[in-house]
């Protein structure tokens, strides 16, 4: 009984119970429908153990959106419990717990995979490979991600969920102050994601760097390639800070090292430091990426290339320096002093220069542009003013003696939301309808979809621009209820109802998938935007093989697509041959659970099994150490008869 | 078997194994991160003894350089079974990974003694922050050894095995890149760590 006692929740309250049974009749009733329609095979061969960047992505996709519902939920009952004074929704104890999941599934569980999916779905397509230059490490990259998402989750329901914000700072972080395993969940499901995003960052850098088509110099990369390269250094160079913060971290709680202990030397605000100095290029892995998918939106949309290309690509770069020169400015106000915080003032304001130079060269590719408003450019349209409000109350917040007013109140929070949501959450729902085409063959309707974003936009300015102002008036963030003298009511309420509205805007997205999903047609060919870019050069849908005959583009520009239509430059020269392709794996999925396994036991110090998922994690390491995998041939006679179809059905 | 280009060395000559060396150099920069993050953290530390000792009170000048001696060397050594390998003597490079190896487990033998000292001197890994940091710092190091050194001999049953073709001299070629990196690091925590401490 004792044993079974450590995995019971510390807090339970009515709704956790409610999930534990959700949790449980839903998974049943999964392993029930695959069973009964014998699909396991089809998902191990097809999906499990696929090596298909373009399937790897949809698998982060689905997982991007599926922990955006769960995050959402959080977002709904943190409002809910605000929208009214001393409401007893939530306790103190249960509201601490969904903000921190809130923030980490938001951005660690959601908003990296979402551009996981891109960098995996378009990279190879933009520069006209064949695949990843790593497509089993790939695979791997995918299940950590996978097994420390799902491990994450699992604290909800097993042992407590975290409970110190998603900053997790010490000393509250620490077993004095944060007695559940909810903290272990947070150091080590995190530690596994993570290392599943720094192999993804070095497969994508080699990729792009060793693998670009014949032709295709480093200045004639489509955008959202460029973006893509540079948010994978920022993830190679800030990543590893995090695996050490998250390492020492753990160890602090399960080992009793002083690392940022009260006592013993140990010093708390090193743990600040180390956590800003991934957090803040980490704000730039996100927002880079959003950048790159709005400049190929806002170029096939405005009927012209992009403007100021170059400075495009130079400011991403100086931004990419400028990311890790601005930590401090997340804790102004612990104490390091005048000189320090002025100069980090100066770094966080310089950071303004190159965003606002990239702001500049969209509106200058949307004038004179013949600007179409389909849903993706309609998403880009309202990013830009919110995105600039956003920018500027960062600046506001970037003047240190400014912060001590605005630090830790609600008008840092609506800063934040400012630029993640019309910045990042935009450009994946942009350019999720963008190439949802590309990906399904047929188009996301229209009319639903341009609603969806003015319903979005108006539920984003009544949910956050209400932060701004009691921020200002001095309301706290991670505060779980006020009193109405206050004077805080009126505006929290509208709050909630903007953030209903937004909920109100997921749905009908949800809704329009379904709807196109039953109504589109499906014969849109491979073109249905009239777009620029390499990525659109492929059948529809795209055959294993990307492309049957490699592009060169030695004669095109960075629009290869376009030139190749409108120039008529030819960029598939040569004969169709056989085509290398790298064979399916299930080893990276078996790793991948002896991840999970060492995970969940070190969480609850459970050290014998720790240790036997500690030997399947070596074992399968040692096994690929011997494996030969030389992957296989296409024949060209089978890649020839798959173009033919294409052909006939007419698709080009 | 893909494409074999004769022109370059043997480690390079498929597009395949150009493409690993490049991700491995790649990867060599998120490890410098690492350890450059684990360095920082460090020296913020180090003089935050609390009640635990010193640097200069625990550090012993011997086993320090025999571990130095040791993998300096077998530095040396995996220079000379790569250029073996050049040279296409399967014999020699044999040679001179196992000597590599046998160095490396010497080092690690001597890190062990090492800790253990630390232990009994009242200098455990819960002592303070100063001996978190120093015996993290450490053994993430040592860590890396003895991965290194299971590597290492995987990687010569297969040319034992396989003899030298693009593929193993792949591995052993991206396996010394490893083994200079990791002596590299040794070199900043016998300077910083070690050196800096005893003065
Ligand atoms: C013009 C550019 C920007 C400036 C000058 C800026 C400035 C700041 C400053 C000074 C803070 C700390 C304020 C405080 O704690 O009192 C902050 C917090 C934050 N910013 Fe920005 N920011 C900018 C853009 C962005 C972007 C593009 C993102 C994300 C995509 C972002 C995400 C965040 C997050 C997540 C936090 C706070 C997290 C927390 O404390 O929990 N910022 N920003
Ligand atoms: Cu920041």
């Amino acid at each position: 009984m004792e044993f079974f006692e450590r995995f019971m929740i510390p807090h339970p309250s009515f709704l956790i119970y409610v999930s534990m049974v959700l949790i449980v009749l839903v998974s049943i009733a999964l392993v029930g429908v695959i069973t009964y329609f014998k699909l396991w095979g089809y998902l191990w061969r097809e999906w499990i153990t696929t090596v298909d960047h373009k399937k790897i992505g949809i698998m982060y996709l689905l997982m991007a959106l599926l922990m955006l519902f769960r995050g959402g939920v959080d977002a709904i009952m943190l409002r809910y419990q605000l929208s009214m004074p001393e409401n007893t929704f939530l306790d103190a104890q249960h509201y601490n717990e969904v903000f921190t999941t809130h923030g980490v599934v938001m951005i660690l569980f959601m908003a990296m995979p979402f551009i996981t999916f891109f960098f995996n779905f378009l990279v190879p397509l933009q520069i006209g490979a064949r695949d990843v230059a790593f497509p089993r490490l790939n695979n791997l990259s995918f299940w950590l991600f996978f097994m420390g998402a799902m491990l994450f989750n699992l604290s909800f329901v097993v042992g407590g969920s975290p409970d110190a914000g998603w900053t997790s700072y010490f000393p509250l972080a620490d077993v004095e102050f944060s007695k559940s395993v909810g903290t272990n969940y947070y150091m080590i499901a995190i530690q596994i994601a993570g290392i599943g995003t720094l192999m993804t960052g070095i497969n994508f850098i080699t990729t792009i760097m060793k693998m670009r088509a014949p032709g295709m110099t480093l200045f004639k990369m489509p955008m959202f390639t460029w973006s893509a390269l540079i948010a994978n250094l920022i993830v190679v160079f800030a990543f590893p800070v995090l695996t050490v913060a998250l390492a020492m971290g753990a160890m602090d709680r399960l080992f009793d090292t002083q690392f940022f202990a009260i006592g013993n030397g140990g010093m708390d605000m090193l743990w600040a430091n180390l956590f800003w100095v991934w957090g803040h290029p980490e704000v730039y892995i996100l927002i880079l990426p959003a950048f790159g998918i709005f400049s190929e939106i806002i170029s096939t949309f405005s009927r012209r290339n992009l403007y100021g290309y170059n400075s495009m690509v130079w400011s991403m770069i100086v931004i990419s320096v400028f990311a890790f020169t601005v930590w401090t400015h997340h804790f102004f106000t612990m104490g390091q002093g005048a000189f320090t915080n002025s100069i980090f003032s100066i770094t966080t304001m310089a950071i303004a220069i190159p965003t606002g130079v990239k702001i500049f060269n969209w509106m200058f590719t949307l004038y004179k542009g013949k600007i179409e408003f389909t849903t993706p450019m309609l998403y880009a349209v309202h990013f830009i003013p919110l995105f600039t409000l956003g920018g500027v109350t960062g600046v506001m917040l970037a003047m240190s003696a400014a912060d001590y007013q605005y630090h830790n109140t609600m008008f840092l929070v609506a800063h934040f939301h400012n630029v993640i949501i019309p910045g990042v959450v935009y450009a994946m729902l942009a350019g999720l309808t963008f190439y949802w085409p590309k990906m399904f063959g047929f188009m996301l309707n229209e009319k639903i979809g341009k609603a969806t974003v003015w319903v979005m936009s108006t539920g984003f300015l009544l949910a956050f621009m209400p932060m701004y102002i009691t921020g200002l008036d001095g309301q706290a963030r991670r505060m779980y209820t006020y009193s109405e003298s206050t004077g805080f009511t009126t505006l929290n309420m509208v709050s909630f109802v903007g953030a209903g509205i937004m909920a109100v805007s997921f749905i009908m997205l949800v809704w329009n998938i379904w709807y196109s999903f039953k109504n589109s047609p499906r014969n849109i060919g491979s073109d249905p935007w009239n777009a620029r870019g390499l990525e659109w050069a492929t059948h529809t849908p795209i055959p294993a093989y990307n492309f049957a005959i490699t592009p060169d583009i030695t004669d095109s520009t960075s629009e290869a697509f376009w030139d190749m239509k409108h120039k008529g430059t030819e960029i598939f020269k040569g004969d169709i041959k056989k085509i290398h392709m790298p064979n399916y794996s299930g080893v990276p999925f078996i790793m991948s659970c002896g991840f999970f396994l060492l995970g969940f036991s070190l969480i609850f110090s459970m050290w014998i099994p720790a240790i036997v998922g500690l030997i399947v994690v070596l074992a399968c390491m040692a096994y690929r150490s011997f494996e030969k995998d030389h992957g296989y041939y296409i024949p060209e006679e089978e890649v020839k008869a798959t173009e033919k179809q294409y052909e006939k059905r007419g698709a080009k | 078997m893909a494409k074999v280009d004769h022109s370059v060395p043997l480690e390079y000559s498929t597009e395949e194994n150009d493409l690993k060396i490049f991700g491995f150099w790649v990867f060599l920069g998120a490890e410098i991160m690492l350890f450059g993050t684990l360095f920082a953290a460090y020296f913020t530390l180090v003089d935050r003894t609390g009640s635990g000792p010193s640097g200069a009170e625990i550090f012993e000048i011997t086993p320090v350089l025999a571990e130095t001696f040791l993998l300096l060397t077998s530095s040396f050594t995996i220079g000379l079974a790569i250029h073996a390998m050049r040279l296409g003597s399967k014999k020699a490079t044999l040679t001179f990974m196992g000597i590599t190896l046998a160095l490396g487990l010497a080092f690690l033998s001597v890190e062990i003694y090492e800790f253990l000292h630390y232990v009994h001197v009242g200098a455990g890994i819960t002592v303070s922050a100063f001996t978190s940091i120093l015996l993290t710092t450490l053994g993430t190091h040592g860590l890396h050894v003895t991965v290194g050194f299971f590597w290492g001999l995987f990687i010569m049953i297969q040319i034992a095995k396989r003899g030298l073709n693009p593929e193993t001299a792949n591995k052993s070629f991206i396996f010394s890149l490893y083994w200079h990196f990791l002596d590299v690091v040794w070199i900043f925590i016998f300077s910083f760590i070690y050196l800096k401490g005893m003065m």
